[in-house]
């Protein structure tokens, strides 16, 4: 089955086209690692696939049935901004996921506990959700993120962003987690990242975005000179470099300076 | 002093608003639009002296108004809502028009005082019985919309995805905070609306990281607040809203020192 299909999906945001006419097949527990220059539409594809953004043509189907709000199987990651709520404990944070749609008093039942303790179970975070969000460093901020995702055994993860502002070191933790996790419960994730060598070891399939198309495969099929050149739209070299991949364009590096840009 | 009536309806009307202050201005911190509160009182400012003018209670005039305002505020957008300068205009903009009511009712500096500045010892026993009469619809509709609303806080996004209205809760919200600030109007005025809705929230925000604990720290500062306020104006003859103020500021200060101190 596949756990997610585009049929000749346009997506357009505030009249600007950002995927044009795609069509697209991931498989159930694949781990599928989301790239492309900025603006190239990753968050807005999850959007989508969420149900928050209905598609300008085309179908998109989630698990089987039509996208649409709501859907219990989907676990999301939205991209992390910085925290409101510093001096709140990451418990509280993660809780408030929980039934958090309904209305009522935010009161969590047992049931509601247990969940919230298996999901910071699965992170290895259940020492660190007593802590107030403000002290934790942003690899440990990511973990609880990660475990408000998991809350309610989703079948589906979309992770956007979560190695954004870490340091190396800490982007491959993520990154193991996630693989671990994405065996032991067999999940299918969307993992997007603004750089793929991080991305390298856990990858089943690459799901490049670019100039409103997109191309999805192994990285050995995408990651390639003349694909990313017709989705960047100008000429784009490939370089392996002992077991890394660096993707350049006229002799710089595309990711390394759209990262740099970011901060700026 | 519980001798005197004014002296037990001050007492009771000052509790029940104080309750309803620290319950609402907790979240209204939490989100961050303490600034939204701020003027939510000035355009009840406007609403009071038109009650005036045409010959009505101030207190409906007041509670109208903030409501609409809030309401407003609401259904213009999150991003508005957060966005100081809209806001700072529409205060600014409401003052104005307060200032010209109050200048063909060609009134009564004392009126226009009270609406500033607050008059707690002037609340009759009708008063009373309307102020708990809002008391209870504004803390039985935040407790309806507590769960969706703290989820919609700490992870808009998300929410959203799992089918939470950010505007419904946000415009739901507002109508709250407005119903709260016309309350607390009655008591420190219409300037100082501050010093019940937020100093009290954010000290308890500094003091624990707990979420059920902090509505709780919240309301029993303000409590304590409005109380001795009362009390000490009743002892010195200075105005109530001064001691109020004078402890909001102090117990805000000693919470941040005692915060700072229990996280090194």
């Amino acid at each position: 089955m596949t756990a997610i299909r585009l049929d000749g999906v346009t997506l357009a945001l505030g009249g600007r086209i950002v995927l044009d006419t795609v069509d697209l097949r991931i498989g159930e527990r694949e781990f599928v690692g989301v790239l492309g220059p900025n603006g190239a539409g990753k968050t807005t594809l999850m959007r989508a696939i969420l149900g928050l953004l209905a598609p300008a043509s085309g179908t998109i189907s989630v698990l089987g049935a039509p996208a649409a709000r709501g859907n219990p199987a989907i676990g999301y990651m939205p991209q992390s901004r910085a925290a409101l709520a510093a001096r709140l404990t990451g418990r509280d944070f993660v809780a408030a996921a929980v039934d958090g749609h309904r209305w009522g008093l935010p009161r969590l039942g047992a049931a509601g506990r247990a969940g919230v303790d298996r999901a910071l179970g699965l992170v290895g975070a259940t020492a660190l959700a007593a802590r107030p969000l403000g002290e934790l460093s942003g690899g440990e901020r990511q973990r609880l993120l990660l475990a408000q995702a998991l809350l309610g055994s989703p079948r589906l993860l979309l992770l956007d962003e979560p190695l954004m502002s870490l340091d190396p070191h800490r982007q491959r933790d993520v990154v193991e987690l996630v693989r671990q996790l994405q065996r032991e419960l067999a999940l299918t994730v969307l993992f997007s990242a603004h750089e793929l060598n991080p991305l390298l070891p856990a990858l089943d399939r690459v799901l490049y975005l670019g100039g409103g198309h997109a191309a999805i495969g192994t990285v050995a099929e995408i990651i390639t000179g003349p694909v990313l050149s017709r989705l960047y739209g100008s000429d784009i070299e490939v370089i392996h470099l002992e077991g890394r991949i660096f993707v350049m364009s006229a002799g710089c590096e595309i990711e390394r300076d759209e990262h740099r840009h970011d901060h700026a | 002093m519980l001798d005197y009536d004014f002296m037990r309806t001050a007492f009771a009307a000052a509790g029940i608003v104080a309750v309803v202050s620290g319950a609402v201005g907790y979240f209204l911190v939490l989100r961050g639009q303490t600034f939204a509160g701020h003027a939510l009182a000035h355009v009840g400012f406007t609403g009071a002296t038109g009650a005036i003018l045409v010959g009505v209670s101030p207190l409906w005039g007041l509670v109208l108004l903030t409501v609409l305002g809030g309401a407003g505020m609401g259904l213009l957008g999150a991003r508005l809502a957060e966005r100081d300068v809209a806001i700072g205009v529409v205060l600014a903009v409401s003052l104005g028009f307060g200032l010209l009511f109050l200048h063909f009712f060609t009134a009564y500096a004392t009126q226009a005082t009270a609406l500033l500045f607050g008059n707690v010892l002037g609340v009759d026993m009708p008063t009373l019985w309307t102020l708990l009469g809002l008391g209870v619809v504004c803390l039985a509709a935040l407790g309806v919309i507590s769960r969706p609303l703290l989820f919609a806080t700490l992870q808009p996004e998300l929410a959203e995805a799992r089918g939470v209205s950010l505007r419904l809760i946000s415009v739901l919200f507002l109508c709250v905070v407005a119903l709260a600030v016309a309350e607390c109007a009655q008591i420190v005025g219409v300037l100082l609306v501050f010093t019940l809705m937020v100093a009290p929230a954010a000290a308890a925000q500094k003091l624990t990281t707990s979420l059920g604990r902090g509505v709780a720290l919240a309301i029993v500062l303000a409590v304590a607040e409005a109380w001795a306020g009362v009390a000490l104006a009743y002892w010195t003859d200075w105005p109530t809203s001064f001691w109020i103020t004078s402890l909001g500021g102090i117990f805000y200060l000693a919470a941040s020192l005692a915060g700072a101190r229990s996280r090194r």
